[in-house]
């Protein structure tokens, strides 16, 4: 092929990159230096520094890491298990499955679920604890999530237990090593690619969910995705949301270099 | 790389053709001629049978076309790609697009039915003299409830019914800054449209108090959540308020003593109307109280048409929750436009009020 063509066929993707990816990022950036009335300022910015988007920030972040723990509780274990699994396929395509289905579908459903007069709380009648409120708790905004986010999890660090050697493993037993030692010491610092890339999958998205905050979560949990939303959609002052999203986008930056980084060292 | 440049070619070439194809249908079905009508107005917000009669008494064609936002709706006729004849905006919005030159100003000359509407809900802030806009069917906000469910003694006849304890964690609230923040204001005695920043810390300082109450803050859903008694009272419009009653009659629904918002929606003329004759026909006809009558049996909100009231069913017209007594009404106000800069701080006042724990 020569070096002519190859050019022609990057056109595609450069331009793909420079109408969808770079132009939004520099149009937020440029949005953010105005304030609602059109006037160019940097009040945005200071405002970000108060404490109603402080707060807002601190339990957006602290509701992303609870998400990305219990989905790495479950999802390790579970791409464990993938791994040894006799239809492994089958197995696969169950857990991508539910990603097919709109979100938005999803969420609905579990207000059925977890309703005063769902199905979980028919169960809990039946075995005598009685109703409980499910919904619109911390606990169900972050099992909803938990729920949504797993497959994301899953395929990484299953691709990782995938490649891992299975000698390696048998070796450590060999020369004395317990399960757990096995564990800590091979088996996972040998898939942290993967654990990682899961994790990021994860975190990123959900420091800015907003729709299942107000459906599941009833509002009782704001995180910066329903700020941006609000403003976008309702105070329609773009530039305060412009400015979220770029602090968004300046963290995001900052966690995919921090795991690239540590990535360097281990190796 | 020939094969890629033949596909391309053959892409654009379906293109042009579809292109071609829904002009051509557009103009053979008359959607280009000029006698249609573009209604453009929320879902279900209209007796279909009107229609069917506008259409016979008139000869005019009506393409109906229907939205679900004001946002939607304004992001549309800004657009322009579609020649919108009449519009059902909310009154905040008219305020918005006169702002931005999207509305024709409206000859009362030609609309003789319009002597019909009370003069309540004529020359209110939002549209002074109604130059632009013509009432259409309005509401209040106020509080659904399920006597069943509540603590005896609550009627909610008061704003501060909702902060009773023994109500505790079964309100559910609308997802609306004004509606929410104007309630924290109005339950304190001050004007919904209040800006003085003490009075709003204050309605803030009140409404964190209600956070062990609230069990959820929703948009839509809440008509839903409210009709399958997943809470025992929600703050919502009062035509939400009609469908969830409609859907479970055990709820009640009333308009708090303090005072409470009242909203329009309206018929206007958008700048992209073609058959502006098509359309002062239309909204006359709308005007006239026989059909402004079956309209409001049809849709279950409140006419502001005074002469179609007599001729609604005793058991609606006599409904004081959804046809207030004056002394009542008296004490509704309209969401005053109070700027993009005030509305940004309402807003930043709900998320913090949203933002308090229990």
């Amino acid at each position: 092929m020569s070096a002519r063509s190859r050019n022609l066929f990057l056109v595609p993707y450069t331009l793909w990159i420079v109408l969808f990816v770079a132009a939004p990022i520099a149009l937020i950036a440029y949005r953010s230096l105005f304030d609602v009335e059109g006037a160019l300022t940097l009040d945005n910015y200071a405002r970000f520094f108060t404490p109603v988007y402080l707060r807002m920030t601190v339990s957006s972040f602290w509701y992303a890491l609870l998400i990305t723990l219990f989905s790495l509780l479950v999802a390790y274990p579970a791409a464990w298990a993938l791994t040894r699994a006799k239809h492994k396929q089958l197995w696969l395509l169950l857990i991508i499955l539910p990603t097919w289905i709109n979100l938005l579908l999803k969420v609905y459903a579990f207000l059925g679920i977890f309703g005063t007069y769902g199905s979980v709380n028919q169960l809990l009648e039946l075995v005598g604890i009685g109703t409980q409120q499910i919904l619109f708790t911390d606990f169900s905004f972050v099992f909803v999530s938990v729920y949504i986010f797993i497959p994301f999890m899953i395929l990484p660090i299953f691709n990782a237990l995938e490649e891992l050697n299975p000698s390696l493993v048998f070796a450590a037993r060999d020369l004395g090593a317990s399960a757990w030692t096995t564990f800590a010491k091979v088996v996972f610092p040998l898939t942290i690619d993967g654990v990682k890339a899961g994790c990021q999958a994860v975190f990123i998205p959900a420091l800015s969910l907003f729709m299942i905050t107000r459906l599941v979560a009833g509002n009782r949990v704001i995180t910066l995705g329903t700020a941006i939303e609000q403003h976008f959609l309702v105070t329609q002052d773009w530039g305060m949301g412009s400015t979220i999203a770029v602090f968004l986008i300046l963290v995001m930056v900052a966690i995919m270099f921090a795991a690239g980084q540590r990535k360097g060292v281990i190796r | 790389m020939k094969s890629l440049i033949r596909s391309f070619a053959a892409i654009l070439v379906v293109a042009l053709g579809c292109l071609y194809l829904t002009s051509w249908l557009n103009s053979s079905q008359g959607y280009s001629g000029a006698n249609t009508l573009t209604i453009y107005n929320w879902g279900d917000y209209i007796d279909p049978e009107l229609l069917e009669e506008f259409q016979e008494e008139t000869g005019i064609t009506v393409i109906y076309q229907t939205f679900d936002s004001n946002e939607a709706m304004m992001t549309k006729i800004q657009q322009g790609g579609t020649t919108y004849d009449v519009a059902m905006p909310s009154e905040y919005a008219i305020d918005k697009m006169k702002q931005e030159g999207l509305l024709l100003p409206i000859d009362h000359a030609r609309l003789p039915n319009l002597k019909h509407i009370d003069e309540r809900f004529l020359d209110l802030r939002f549209d002074p003299g109604n130059g632009y806009s013509v009432p259409y069917f309005w509401g209040t906000v106020g509080i659904v409830y399920n006597p069943e469910l509540v603590p005896d003694g609550l009627v909610f006849d008061s704003w501060d019914d909702l902060w009773d304890p023994r109500l505790g964690n079964g309100l559910m609230l609308v997802d609306g800054a004004r509606e929410v923040i104007g309630f924290g204001l109005n339950s304190l005695g001050y004007s919904l449209n209040d800006t003085n920043e003490a009075h709003l810390q204050e309605a803030l300082a009140k409404l964190q108090k209600l956070t062990p109450n609230v069990k959820a803050i929703v948009g839509d859903e809440i008509k839903m959540l409210l009709a399958n008694e997943e809470a025992t009272a929600g703050v919502v419009w009062s035509g939400d308020a009609a469908e969830i009653m409609d859907e479970n009659d055990k709820l009640d629904y009333v308009i708090p003593k303090e005072g409470s918002n009242v909203w329009f929606d309206n018929m206007v003329i958008p700048r992209t109307a073609r058959n502006l004759d098509g359309a002062y026909r239309f909204m006359d006809f709308m005007l006239e109280p026989e059909h402004a009558a079956r309209n409001a049996e049809y849709v279950g909100y409140s006419t502001p048409n005074k002469d179609a009231v007599p001729l609604l069913p005793e058991e609606i017209r006599s409904d004081e929750r959804f046809y207030p007594p004056p002394q009542l009404t008296s004490r509704l106000e309209v969401y005053d436009n109070l700027g993009k800069r005030m509305l940004s701080h309402y807003n930043e006042l709900f998320l913090e009020f949203k933002m308090h724990r229990k």
